[in-house]
């Protein structure tokens, strides 16, 4: 108690503020673009928009989850992208070549992604190898088995109850936002309200420690991946629904959109910090930059280098309001 | 003041330096002088200021206010490297060596060797300078050993070769000896006379008070970023240096509460492993057993295969006379056997999560069977803890890193007094806390022993070491040489030296 002078107060006071922007002032950075979108732009005001905009996020937001697990575990997945491509191309050889039912097509589907998934973990845990070189390599793998698939041509997927996944809805809510809803809150109560989220948070922020304090390091890891790799297949049906077609070169830099909304959502490449609200407000983020931008007018190239320089600033943001000196 | 009269006596003057971070502030307007060719030593509890004043003197910070003076002319420098060229170095506690450079390479680095003007290293000439280097220091390493070959207090050696070869006139040592055993420790003495006798300075910062005591010439003594004192070695005691320090007297330094002994709860048969032989001793409910030996005499090695961080190649283990096999730390926690590492940044802390996070980690599975954490609970658990160990943090939700070296080892103690062990095993509790949480740590320790847990305890200070325990067991070279009872040091039977002799192995 006899701690507590005066100057020690304000000493937490700027602490606390900066707890405070380290953990919220990647919202405020949303809730500002938010209002300089709806001020310059109509457009971007309508309800109608921003059902959309929640659309379109739905697929990068599930690979950006399964990411921020890889990463904050210490790792990287960069396989998400040809998972994606193995997705559509599995869906199309089951739905339409051997005209499977959908459900059992898309169990089935993440069934594989999921296996890939857990391969990835196993290889990193087990050999201890680079998940830099080791999903590099898996990514080349996995898209090769695309190719291999769809024998590299593209399957037009006309069932309508298969388009239906991404252009359905339940009530006014479109079903690819239900899903995404439903992963976020699965994904929060996972990272931070299970053992398995403590774990990733451990094994990533020191792994000795993790060791030392009797964490299973190598399960929390293989899970990580495989919990990645089931929310790439997801992605791909949703992916694959909205372009109604099944081709082994969708998703290409699908894996830089997801780390990106990770990053700006404040998850340490590190490993060992980060939040699923981040997250899920980097990819909206992410989001507005593409649908903002649209609605003004800029092109795509433009939007690119925009996006760059938004990992950049939140990076040095993050360094700024979370100095580890 | 006699340094008003004999201003050129000094080397360092520091007067009126302040210091703030944000609202804190780490220094309020100290001093600091420093005699040519004097060993001045630097005390004062964790936060004193003590790190905050040296690294204004390298240049890692720049003062608020106040001035620096460095043989006679106003000093102020922006870099380390700047500071070295003025001849001010430090060699820090933490020495970071590129592994896969030669000691030659780590000498010239920054300022290597040229063939002639050109972009060529001249590797010949460099090696040949740093043979001449070597030798006057009469190192067992070649200029082409291999930094990652070297022992850390080889490492240490060839820092202070470097900056004795860059003309430093002072040199600041933060805790050189951590990491050294006694005979390591003798040998960095014996340099740091030569130093003395060549008219170096050195600033020496240790918590050891014996070092003090046996190398030091003048103290100057820091509390909460002020300066308290300044005394000659000569005619200060142990007690009076305490009481600046901490503005109260402790009354004892190791408080060990004769406790009963119980049965036994963990016995060892035969054990090997890597780098030690043939281990057998006894831990008994309420005792605690003091492991002393030479850094790398196999005690750590010891006590990591126990706790399962090490394979284990031959011998048995045994808790409450069941035999049992310990895998991994896993197997070793679930069994209530728990270890406080010697490391703790290593292997005692996720230091960018909060203190409850890290309190909670080891007793999860334990204490936490439904799906969902019941955080609630869990931070009610971790409060009570935290209070009965009295960490001093501004709430559990900070982060490790904002504690001091003391307040950390408080939270790695009470991540495994959550797990209520019935065996704990600690290896080195107190290295790098200051004098007030050093001697909490001991009152916990008899506490815990009171309550009949069984402890076994590393340390690499004898005094802690035969005040605390128990039981003495002295390891040379991997294999246990010998024993002593807690009466035959309170009967003054053993002294250090005997210790010390049977750790060299007589």
């Amino acid at each position: 108690m006899e701690m507590k002078s005066v100057e020690k107060k304000s000493f937490f006071k700027t602490d606390e503020f900066k707890l405070f922007m380290g953990k919220y002032g990647i919202g405020v950075i949303l809730f500002g673009m938010l209002v300089i979108l709806c001020i310059v732009e109509p457009s971007f005001r309508s309800t109608r928009n921003f059902i959309n905009i929640a659309k379109q996020v739905a697929i990068n937001g599930m690979i950006a989850y399964g990411m921020c697990l890889v990463i904050t575990s210490g790792g990287i997945d960069l396989t998400v992208g040809a998972q994606l491509a193995l997705a559509a191309c599995l869906l199309g050889e089951f739905i339409m070549k051997r005209e499977m039912a959908i459900l059992p097509a898309c169990i089935f589907t993440l069934a594989i992604t999921t296996f890939l998934g857990m391969c990835n973990g196993l290889l990193i845990a087990k050999f201890n190898m680079f998940p830099f070189v080791v999903t590099l390599s898996m990514q080349l793998v996995i898209r090769g088995l695309a190719q291999v698939i769809s024998n590299a041509q593209a399957i037009s997927m006309t069932k309508e109850a298969f388009k239906n996944i991404y252009s359905g809805f339940v009530g006014p809510i479109p079903v690819p936002v239900i899903l995404f809803l439903i992963v976020t809150v699965i994904m929060y109560l996972l990272l931070h309200w299970t053992k398995l989220g403590r774990y990733i948070l451990a094994t990533g922020g020191n792994e000795k420690a993790a060791v030392a304090s009797g964490v299973n390091v190598f399960w929390t890891k293989v899970l990580a991946y495989t919990i990645s790799g089931f929310l790439s297949g997801l992605a791909g049906i949703i992916l694959t629904a909205k372009t109604s077609s099944a081709q082994s070169n969708l998703g290409i830099g699908y894996e830089t959109d997801a780390i990106a909304a990770c990053v700006i959502g404040g998850t340490s490449f590190l490993g060992g910090v980060a939040t699923v609200p981040g997250v899920f407000i980097g990819i909206f983020i992410i989001g507005c930059i593409y649908n903002g931008m649209n609605l003004i007018g800029v092109s795509s190239y433009y939007q690119t280098i925009v996006k760059g320089a938004m990992i950049i600033a939140a990076v040095l943001f993050d360094k700024m309001m979370n100095q580890r000196t | 003041m006699d340094d008003m009269l004999n201003r050129s006596d000094y080397i360092l003057n520091v007067d009126g330096v302040s210091k703030a971070f944000g609202g804190t502030q780490a220094l309020k307007d100290v001093q600091l002088h420093v005699k040519k060719g004097e060993v001045h030593a630097l005390l004062g509890e964790n936060g004193a200021g003590k790190s905050t004043l040296m690294n204004i003197i390298i240049g890692l910070l720049q003062k608020d206010a106040g001035t620096i003076e460095f043989e006679g002319k106003p000093y102020h420098v922006k870099s380390p490297v700047e500071a070295m060229n003025l001849g001010i170095t430090m060699i820090h506690q933490e020495l970071n060596p590129e592994p896969n450079m030669t000691v030659a390479e780590n000498l010239f680095l920054h300022r290597e060797s040229m063939k002639g003007k050109s972009f060529f290293l001249d590797k010949k000439a460099q090696n040949k300078r740093a043979e001449e280097l070597l030798s006057k220091f009469s190192t067992p390493y070649g200029p082409k050993t291999m930094m990652k070959d070297m022992t850390l207090a080889q490492v240490q050696m060839s820092e202070i070769i470097k900056a004795v070869s860059c003309d430093a006139r002072l040199i600041i040592m933060d805790e050189p000896t951590s990491s050294l055993d006694s005979n390591e420790t003798d040998h960095l003495f014996n340099t740091i006379r030569e130093l003395k006798a060549r008219g170096v300075s050195i600033i020496y910062i240790s918590h050891r008070m014996e070092e003090i005591f046996e190398i030091c010439d003048r103290v100057s003594v820091f509390r909460d970023g002020t300066y308290v004192g300044a005394r000659d070695m000569d005619g200060v005691t142990r007690e009076e240096l305490i009481h600046l320090m901490v503005g109260r007297k402790v009354t004892s330094v190791f408080p060990k509460v004769d406790c009963p002994i119980g049965d036994e709860v963990f016995r060892v048969e035969g054990l090997c492993g890597n780098g030690f032989e043939d281990i057998s001793f006894t831990v008994h409910a309420g005792e605690i057993v003091g492991l002393s030996g030479l850094v790398g005499s196999g005690r750590s090695e010891t006590v990591r295969a126990i706790f399962g961080l090490d394979p284990i190649k031959k011998g048995k283990m045994f808790l409450n006379g069941k035999e049992i096999n310990i895998k991994n730390p896993r197997s070793a926690i679930k069994k209530d056997i728990c270890m406080v590492n010697e490391d703790r940044k290593a292997y005692g802390l996720c230091l960018f999560r909060s203190l409850r996070e890290n309190i909670s980690l080891p007793t999860l599975p334990d204490r936490q069977r439904k799906p969902l954490i019941n955080q609630q609970r869990e931070k009610e658990e971790v409060a009570t803890v935290a209070e009965k160990l009295t960490v001093k943090a501004a709430s559990m939700e900070h982060n490790a890193y904002s504690l001091s070296g003391g307040n950390q080892q408080k939270v790695v103690l009470a991540k495994w007094v959550m797990a209520s062990p019935k065996f704990l095993i600690l290896d080195e509790p107190t290295r790098g806390v200051d004098v007030g949480a050093k001697s909490e740590i001991h009152t916990l320790m008899s506490q815990f022993a009171s309550q009949g847990m069984a402890i076994l305890m590393i340390s690499s200070e004898l005094p802690e070491i035969m005040g605390m325990s128990d039981r003495i067991l002295i390891y040379h070279e991997g294999r246990l040489n010998g024993e002593f009872s807690r009466q035959d040091i309170l009967d003054a039977h053993v002294t250090q030296n005997d210790i010390l002799a049977k750790e060299f192995g007589q």
